[in-house]
Order: C-alpha cells, then structure tokens, then sequence
C-alpha cells in the first residue's frame, strides 16, 4: 500500500503545525518520522490514522482518498506512545477486540479468534501472557501487545508514535531489533514517528526530518549525516559548532581553520557558516594557533575538550588515544582541522517568523 | 555518642494526634449513635421486633421509600451519566454555570428543595398545572416522592462519574476507533467499563441517600398512611408519639438497608476494578 500525501496543511486554533507537507512512502517501506518536539510528526501521523483532519491536502493510500474514510474504515494498525491498552480486558481480550468489534456479517468464528490471538502471542513471544491485565506487564511486555492488537486486524498500513519512547534504553534496542523482524515478517507499510535519531536511523529503510511543520530532509542514514539539507538538518544531526567562514575558489578560510580535507565545492565566493560535529573537529598542536585549550576532561574513551579564541569556545570530542591527543594541556595552543563538515552560505539577516512557506537558504551542502 | 534508635522525621508532625482526632471523632460522631440505635433496638425482643416491623403500615411505608428510592435512583443513574458525559466531553456556553448548578441539591436545604417542587408541581404551579390538565398529579403521589427523591439525590452520580470521565485517556477511544470500533461498541466495551465503578458508587450512594431523604419528601408526599408515608417519616411520627420502640425498630430496618448497599456496592467495585492490581 503507498502512501501519497499532497500539500498538506494543518493549524491548531491558528498556529500551523503543517506547513505543506509532500511525502511518498512506498508499499512495503518503512518510514522514520524525525524532528525536534512540535515539528508537527506526529499530527502527520494522526492524520493519517484518520484521529487528526488536515485543513488542506490530500492523502491517497493504494488509489484511496483517505480523506473520505473514516479511521474505522482505513484498516490501519496505530501504536500509541503509552500503549493505550485497555485496562479491563486480559491481553488476549485486548489482541481480540478489532476482530471482535467487527460487525456480525465479517466477524470471524470465535475459535478462529481465539486461533488469530493464539498464532499472534506466539509471533510476539508473549504467549505466556495471555490472561494477564495490562497493570500487570512491565512497559516492553506492554508495547508488543499494543502491537499485537494492532496486527491481529491485519492492517494495510502499520503506524507508531514514539513506539519506544516510554522504555529503558536496553529494552529499546531489543524491540527496536524486533520491530525489525516483525516488518519484515508482515511486509506491511509502515510509518514511525520517533525524536531518536540512533531509533530511526537503525529502523527506517528513509528517514523524514521534519522541522516546524515542514520536511526538511528525505533519505538513509549516511545521506542525512554527511549532506544535510539546510542548517536546520545539520544542527539536528549534533553539528553545533558553526563557525563564520569564507569561501574563496571553493574552500572554506577562517582564521586558525584548517578544511584542507574537505572537498572543494561549487559554491559562489562570499561569506558562509560552516557546521561541524565536536568529534569531526581535530585540534592539532600549533604554537601560533588562534585557539588554545580551556579545559579538557576524559571519560576514559574520549577527551572532551573546549577550545576558546577568547570570544568563543567551541567543543571537540578526540578519541584519548588519537595522536593528536598528546601534549592537549590547558593553555596548549591549536589550531582547528575539519574533517568533515557543512557549508551553508551566510544568511543576509535574521529571517521573520514565516507566514507562509519559505525556505532556509537550501544551497548544496558538501 | 549515645545509642538511642533513629526516628525518622516525618514532613507533617503529629500522626498520633491527627489520627487519635480523627478516630475520636468517628466514634463520637458516627459510631455512637448507630451503637446507641442498635442498643436501643436490642432491648426491643425479636418477637415484638418482627411485630412492629411486620406491622401493615411499617411494611407500607417501608414499600413506598423502597420502591420511590429506587425508580429515583434508576432515573438518576441514567441522567447522572448523561449530564456527567455533557459537562466533561463538550464545550458550550454556560457549561460552568451548568457545572455548578449540579451542587445545588447538595447546597440547598431539603425543605427549601420540598417547598419549592411542591409550590412547582401543585394543581396550580408552573409545571404542575399543565401536568394536570394532562392527567398527571405529582403532588401527594407516589410520583411526587420520586421526584423529591431523584432531586436530592442528583448530584451523587454526577460528581461520581464525572472526574473517572475527566481522567479517562483519550488514547483508549481512539485505538478502539483505529481498530474499526463504532461509537456505540468504543463506549459500551472501552468507557463504560472504564466507569462503572464509578457509576455503581454513584447509583449506590445516590439510592442510600434516598432512603433516608426526609426534609424533601416530606412536604411534597402528602404523607398519607399507606400511600405515601416513608419510612423515615414513620419513624419520626413513632418518637413523637413516645413509641421509641417503634421508631427504633424501623430505624434498625433502614440502617440494615444501608449498611447491605455499602456492601454490595464495594463488593461490585472491587469486582469491576479487579484487573486494576497490579499483581502478577
């Protein structure tokens, strides 16, 4: 089942969440929704659930308005972020009611239910909590019954707000594995909405950052890491350093910059800002250096250094064995070496909060 | 260094005193004049117990606030919800007013409440001389008990239901929705369950209530022996006649009656929340 959303708009009580969105998810594909907290994610997602009404687009699923139906009618799989299982029924009562609320003429045989719910406790490996309430699973056990209930209708389309937002780190990466499988296995489309990078790029087969309201950028892990679309993208993607440069015949030039490894680019001469990640920064020891170091920590693997030109301090992550780790004392003087980066030309001022869709300044990154 | 053992301080002092308060006055105030009503009730012999209470105007008495008590409770039971799902799922105008004109049975003294529905419903009130060219008579009716019943006992229900609708996750009505549940199935098989506790507390407090309601009623009955006399009122026609037997004994029946609701009550709660704990 593709998924094709148009030009869609949405505003609660006159502030737009969805700025015009276009966004094609494949049949079969699995789609990582990304961004920062009111970047509009998950009310894409209620949408298009059918629990959340756009104010103008379209969204045609398989050759289906979906605008026409209602989130009754779309056959759709939706994992809440806190489950939402219903408390008064067992887990297997709660895998059963999309099967069971079905009207009389479709419903299945209660044995044939009963076998569904069976064959599902079994996929999800929970087949030892069937006659358990939900009060009393732990969070993961919990998660894959909200997944049950939404499979066991066998959805077209499989949805997941913050599947793991609510679980401890280990047990994320276990389900995070698991979901893996499990798309795998039911080969249904599905669309995630996570604020975890390291979550959405392991899952997603594409990854959409999305940024107030609108898609910043479409790809696979190394597209967005390497070439991110626009400021926006590369300060997402942990790129917090961003230093005033000059491009000059397709090189950037700063005072105590050193971006000899980065590739020439075919931008036009002028002012831009470069964005750097702290760990593809390298100071390397220069008696003449514009930067010295402020104060250096180890966490045993890692140095975490603040280097300052006296107006600004910038962070760098080395590796404590690197060579260039050696002799890094306070008051040592540096010079900065990119080893990979983002250049973005210089906006010409601060923009106005946009009222209708402008861009950030999208020329190419590197 | 001493080795006297380590007393945790507690953020609000005065267990002892704040829990030997609160006992006392149990005892004062609740205990006591049900221990005395029961003592009382005791000196009375099962024989001449049975008699009084067996007696036709006890029984016809007991008949009538039963039988007002519970068509006003199931009434109540169902507008209660009603008005409980309007105040928390909708935004109108006037829904706060409307919020805070559910405590008005709770605020208003039950006389003033029976003088006014009587002055509303008789033969030439505002509501009761249309009533009767319709051929309905509420006051000195059965139907008139009922209605001071029902509105005394309002506001339990409401208030019961409406902060379980409140703190009900959207996110349940809305999976139920995503899993092709109609309206009618997402309330009877995911709110419903989620309130009935509540409801039945309620409905069961509600009904309590009117057993006992007497300042309402009373003026709105007619309090004819045998058609519209209620029990409370028996009883109190009993004492002033110096028949404390009497009134004891049937003060004993409503007390038992009471006492039996609060218990089926919890026992349905506990039933209705029991996948609630947290057990494995």
């Amino acid at each position: 089942m593709s998924i094709v959303i148009d030009n869609m708009t949405k505003s609660f009580g006159g502030t737009p969440v969805l700025r015009g969105i276009d966004l094609t998810v494949e049949s079969g594909e699995l789609v990582a929704l990304q961004g920062p907290s009111g970047s509009g994610k998950t009310t894409l997602l209620k949408i298009v659930a059918g629990l959340e009404w756009p104010d103008a687009g379209a969204l045609d699923v398989h050759g289906t308005d979906w605008l026409r139906l209602a989130a009754q009618d779309r056959r759709i799989g939706f994992v809440f972020q806190h489950y939402a299982l219903f408390p008064h029924m067992s887990v297997r009562d709660n895998i059963a009611f999309g099967l069971t609320v079905r009207p009389r003429a479709s419903r299945p045989g209660k044995a044939q239910i009963a076998a569904k719910v069976d064959e599902l406790l079994q996929f999800l490996q929970i087949a030892h909590l069937g006659d358990r309430y939900p009060a009393q699973l732990s969070g993961g056990q919990r998660q894959r019954v909200a997944l049950g209930r939404a499979l066991a209708i066998e959805p077209s389309v499989l949805l997941l707000d913050e599947p793991f937002g609510a679980l401890d780190a280990a047990v994320r990466r276990d389900l995070r594995a698991w979901l893996r499988n499990v798309h795998e296995e039911t080969g249904s489309t599905t669309i995630f909405v996570t604020h975890d990078q390291e979550e959405a790029f392991e899952l997603a087969d594409r990854v959409v950052v999305m940024g107030d309201g609108r898609i910043e950028q479409i790809g696979n892990a190394d597209q967005i890491h390497d070439h991110p679309a626009s400021p926006f993208v590369a300060r997402f993607m942990g790129a917090t350093v961003e230093l005033p440069v000059t491009l000059h015949a397709g090189r950037a030039e700063a005072a105590g910059l050193d971006a000899g490894r980065l590739p020439r680019r075919a931008q036009p001469d002028g002012p831009a800002t470069l964005f750097l990640r702290p760990a593809d920064i390298t100071p390397v020891a220069d008696p003449h250096g514009r930067w010295h170091v402020a104060r250096c920590d180890s966490n045993g693997a890692a140095l975490r250094i603040d280097l300052t030109d006296g107006a600004t301090t910038i962070p760098v992550d080395l590796p404590r064995r690197a060579p260039e780790a050696r002799g890094l004392e306070r008051g040592a003087r540096v010079l900065l070496r990119a080893e990979a980066g983002a250049l973005f030309a210089a906006p010409r001022r601060a923009q106005p909060a946009p009222a209708v869709r402008t861009e950030y300044p999208k020329e190419k990154a590197v | 260094m001493s080795h006297r053992p380590i007393k945790p301080k507690r953020v609000l002092p005065g267990f002892s005193l704040s829990l030997g308060t609160t006992l006392l006055y149990v005892a004062l105030v609740i205990l006591l004049p049900v221990i005395a009503l029961v003592l009382k009730g005791a000196e009375i012999g099962p024989g001449q117990f049975w008699s009084i209470v067996t007696a036709p105007r006890t029984l016809s008495a007991l008949r009538v606030t039963v039988t007002a008590a519970l068509v006003a409770t199931i009434f109540n039971a169902f507008y209660g919800l009603l008005m409980a799902w309007v105040l928390t799922r909708y935004e109108f105008p006037g829904k706060r007013i409307l919020d805070a004109l559910m405590d008005v049975p709770f605020a208003l003294p039950t006389a003033v409440a029976g003088i006014s529905l009587t002055a509303l419903y008789s033969a030439n009130g505002w509501f009761g001389a249309p009533l009767q060219a319709a051929g309905i008579e509420l006051v000195y009716t059965l139907g008139g008990v009922m209605l001071a019943m029902a509105f005394t006992s309002t506001p339990f229900v409401v208030r019961a239901i409406q902060p379980v609708l409140e703190d009900l996750d959207p996110a349940l009505e809305q999976a139920a929705m995503t899993l092709g549940a109609r309206p009618f199935a997402i309330f009877r098989r995911v709110v419903l369950p989620a309130i009935l506790p509540a409801w039945l507390a309620g409905s069961t407090v509600a009904f309590a209530r009117s057993l006992g309601e007497f300042g309402a009623v009373v003026f709105i009955a007619g309090n004819l022996p045998f058609k519209t006399e209620i029990a409370a009122l028996l009883a109190y026609i009993r004492l002033e006649e110096y028949d404390y037997q009497g009134a004891a004994a049937i003060a004993l029946v409503l007390l038992a009656f009471a006492l039996i609701l609060l218990v089926v009550s919890n026992l349905l709660q506990f039933r209705a929340a029991r996948h609630l704990e947290a057990s494995a």
